[in-house]
């Protein structure tokens, strides 16, 4: 490593209300893969705006190879050298890869030329992609992929990556890994921005922490311990959720034979799934995003209806029923969006109590709704999750991500289910509300309550389940104990297609047997 | 620079305030309006604010005031059901004609009998009138997935052809000298909606109020009120709650058709009195606005549909006393909805006024 690249000093940037960052200083050097860490709403996203020129630093500096950088937009940062990938594509489905990556140039070169272009530099970096591909047949990987050619093409001096793994499996995060680290070895700079932490200990080479918008520190990644760097980003001791030895109970759900056509055309097809959970017990079903997780919940919260023995709940089919009556039946549900699914953004929080309190808790009696009675559920809420909100008369969307979590996860746990079914309980959430809410299903587990959670965080998944499945293209893998599973297991079961033709032919042959 | 900044949530002292003001701003560029046409401004807002309420023939123009606003108000109550939760029901004015076919239908059934069940009988007729004929874009687009708003507006046009056939047809007055319409209803005691027409009170006013009523107690105490709410700002979340989607089309679309077959009813047993090629003076589209204007809430209707009926009295007194042109009217009527759309965006946003920055 030679020279700095890029140094950022003091630069402070306000939002009304909220200092995004405050007097961040650091440098990049050349050919390093900087990490910069930190729990959403730490300042990650405004700190690499401001690299990127889409916002303007109230104060501070950046040099760029000593020279002054303050890019007026993304063009001059281009110019200069900088390179970002998007954690959300900008993406057309309807065009080939060449004509996406057309689209994002200034000059683009005729189609044959761009075409071998775009081969070359796949070829180069070992990110096979075909340039004349329809985008919207691509999976999360290769559109990523698409994005970073993108981004090569005009041969950056620093790429930015904010959470370029969410999306991907762990075979495809390898694949990545290893292009990062031969395009750091021919002279780039990499941002690698993600919360991570042990993709972060395993490619970086150094880290830059924020928290609160400050920069609190720094670290060479290989030599600190995930816990440190944890503990730096969340400033305080981190909460390990505890979980109980507990017997196996009777089995609640069961799931037999479900297949679904999505409600929407670029919907999963959910195919002919099995599984059980038992009370007490908590079933994780990994994947990635896109692979039937909407529609498994919405099978069974009873947004779609299904044939009718393909759900069962105590040995009561309940397929054919909507919401309410599978609420009456002790089953619930907790979507992942927040906003606009699992609550409405701008009711208040006592109306959001009511959205799906109101078969279990009585909140109404010949159709009059009893508001005394919804704003004491909601308070309930409130005060046993320790939601942080000045009450219940507040709009949905006036609460953070992680505190309307809490209101949403909470408000199905205390409606004391015998089946809940979450999906990404803790996306977007910062890391202390995310571990009081896997502390919060561990004890509704250890209570007796059968648990399904969906969830694109293998981490959480391993930590909090006892068996674990995933979902790929709306198939579901053998489910196995967790106890039992290695990493590499995990990422054949969500990504690889041998693995799951093999798991899925299988149970055909078992079924065909029974 | 100004910018807008969005509010955590909305404010609800403005959302009271801007109707408020709307009405305010209308006035002033109103006023500038008129006296740019040479007409004294000033004169001209008293016309048409003040003198239909204070005036010197106001105790003429006060019980006009209810006549007009009556139809307005029941209408859009139904209206605004259907546009909270989503629905869009443009096509009022087809189930006002069509319920006013069929109360005066059975009203002139019946002549020259005259028993107190004649009337409540009309009422049953209208409102089901009114709610068959919202049931044909609800049942549309439950089972096929029709765009409401086309088919309801497509069936005004429909009543329309209808109501011509019946006042020049089948409702024709026998001893009406071969003249187009009816038999006067509101000369046949048993059938007509006045209650007394010297003081020009008639039951469409009541069942205006009692619709308001209904329709704040649904809103806000009623599970069904709650869903649709619900499902007109979030979708998802009432399909998640348990709403279902259907049965809330056709009870919205049925509710509005109802009450606006209702509000035909009334007008054309009382005010109007009879079926005529021209009964429908445009009181379906018009309650349209009256809605948004109330705010989609019931007590903001009642407001609004008063508010509305006053500018239509006023603007009548304005066109014969001051010679203002019709369209001029019309642009201060165009101008109120304007306003109140516009000023809109203070309940959601807040403005800030900040220097430009340079990095």
């Amino acid at each position: 490593m030679t020279g700095t690249l890029l140094r950022i000093e003091g630069l402070t940037k306000a939002y009304p209300g909220v200092v995004a960052n405050d007097d961040v200083s650091f440098d990049i050097a050349e050919k390093e893969i900087h990490a910069l860490l930190g729990e959403n709403g730490a300042g990650k996203s405004t700190l690499v705006k401001m690299i990127y020129g889409l916002v303007k630093p109230d104060s501070g500096t950046m040099t760029w190879r000593a020279e002054p950088f303050t890019p007026a937009d993304p063009r001059a940062a281009r110019a200069a050298g900088v390179g970002m990938v998007f954690q959300h594509f900008s993406l057309f489905n309807a065009l080939n890869v060449a004509e996406n990556v057309a689209l994002g140039m200034e000059n683009p070169p005729p189609m044959r030329d761009l075409a071998a272009r775009i081969r070359d530099v796949s070829e180069t970096y070992g990110l096979p992609l075909d340039p004349f591909r329809t985008v919207g047949d691509l999976s999360a990987g290769e559109r990523q992929r698409v994005e970073i050619i993108r981004c090569l093409l005009q041969d950056p001096k620093l790429l930015i990556m904010d959470e370029p793994t969410s999306v991907l499996t762990p075979q495809e995060v390898e694949i990545l890994f290893e292009t990062l680290r031969k395009l750091r070895a021919e002279g780039t700079s990499i941002l690698y921005i993600s919360h991570k932490l042990e993709e972060i200990r395993a490619l970086c080479d150094a880290a830059t922490i924020l928290r609160l918008g400050k920069n609190v520190g720094t670290c060479v990644p290989s030599d600190t311990t995930a816990r440190d760097m944890a503990e730096m980003m969340v400033g305080g001791t981190l909460q390990t959720p505890t979980r109980t030895a507990r017997d196996d109970g009777d089995v609640v759900l069961d799931v037999t034979g479900l297949s679904l056509k999505p409600a929407n055309p670029f919907g999963t097809t959910l195919k002919n799934l099995h599984f059980t959970v038992r009370a007490g017990e908590i079933l994780g079903l990994g994947g990635v995003a896109g692979n039937g997780q909407d529609e498994l919940l919405a099978a069974l919260s009873g947004e779609a209806l299904t044939e009718k023995n393909a759900i069962k709940v105590r040995g009561e089919s309940i397929g054919h029923l909507g919401p309410n009556a599978r609420r009456a039946r002790g089953i619930l549900a907790a979507p992942e969006e927040r906003l606009g699914h699992a609550a409405a953004p701008d009711m208040d929080l006592s109306e959001n109590a009511l959205l799906t309190g109101a078969i279990r808790k009585s909140l109404t009696s010949r159709g009059f709704v009893n508001w005394p009675a919804a704003r004491d559920f909601a308070d309930e809420i409130i005060s046993a999750f320790d939601v942080r909100t000045p009450g219940h008369h507040v709009a949905a969307r006036a609460l953070s991500g992680g505190n309307l979590q809490k209101f949403v996860i909470g408000r199905e746990i205390l409606q004391d289910p015998d089946v809940l079914v979450v999906n990404q309980p803790t996306w977007g959430v910062d890391a202390s509300a995310a571990a009081d809410i896997r502390q919060a299903l561990l004890d509704l587990a250890a209570r007796g309550t059968a648990i399904l959670c969906i969830s694109q965080d293998l981490d959480e998944l391993m930590e909090i389940s006892d068996r674990f499945g995933a979902l790929n293209e709306g198939r579901l893998s053998d489910i196995r104990p967790v106890s039992e599973l290695s990493i590499e297991e995990v990422g054949l079961m969500m990504g690889g297609a041998h693995g799951m033709e093999v798991a899925h032919i299988h149970e055909e042959e078992q079924e065909a047997g029974a | 620079m100004i910018r807008l900044e969005r509010r955590p949530q909305p404010s609800r002292l403005w959302s009271y305030l801007t109707p408020v003001i709307a009405v305010i701003v209308t006035m002033i560029a109103g006023g500038l309006l008129f006296a740019a046409l040479g007409k004294n401004p000033v004169e001209a807002i008293r016309t048409i604010f003040w003198n239909p309420l204070f005036g010197e023939f106001a105790f003429y123009y006060r019980p006009q005031l209810l006549v007009k606003a009556a139809p307005l108000v029941l209408i859009a109550i139904g209206l605004s059901l259907g546009f909270r939760a989503g629905i869009w029901n443009i096509g009022a004015e087809g189930q006002y004609i069509v319920g006013a076919l069929c109360g005066a239908g059975v009203g002139l059934a019946f002549h020259p009998t005259e028993s107190v069940l004649i009337f409540p009988l009309m009422v049953i007729a209208g409102g089901l009138g009114g709610w068959a004929w919202a049931m044909i874009p609800g049942l549309l687009k439950v089972r096929f997935g029709t765009n409401e708003i086309l088919v309801s507006l497509m069936l005004v046009y429909v009543a329309e052809q209808l109501l011509a056939s019946m006042a020049l047809g089948l409702m024709k007055n026998p001893e009406g000298h071969g003249f187009p319409g009816s038999r006067n209803l509101s000369d046949y005691a048993s059938a007509t909606s006045w209650i007394d027409q010297d003081i020009g009170l008639h039951w469409g006013m009541a069942a205006a109020f009692i619709a308001v009523i209904l329709a704040y107690v649904l809103l806000n105490r009623h599970i069904l009120g709650f869903n649709i709410r619900l499902s007109g700002e979030a979708p998802r979340a009432a399909k998640f709650s348990g709403v279902a989607p259907a049965r809330l089309i056709l009870f919205c679309l049925g509710t509005s058709g109802a009450l606006a077959g209702l509000a035909g009813m009334f007008e054309v047993a009382g005010p109007s009195g009879q079926v005529s090629i021209d009964f429908n003076v445009g009181y379906g589209f018009t309650a349209i606005i009256v809605a948004f204007l109330g705010r989609l809430h019931p007590v903001g209707i009642l407001l609004a549909g008063l508010l509305m009926a006053l500018t239509y009295i006023g603007g009548e007194m304005a066109q014969s006393n001051l010679g203002l042109p019709a369209a001029a009217i019309q642009v201060f009527q165009g101008m109120l909805l304007f306003f109140l759309l516009a000023l809109d965006v203070l309940t959601h946003f807040r403005i800030r006024l900040s220097a430009r920055r340079t990095a």
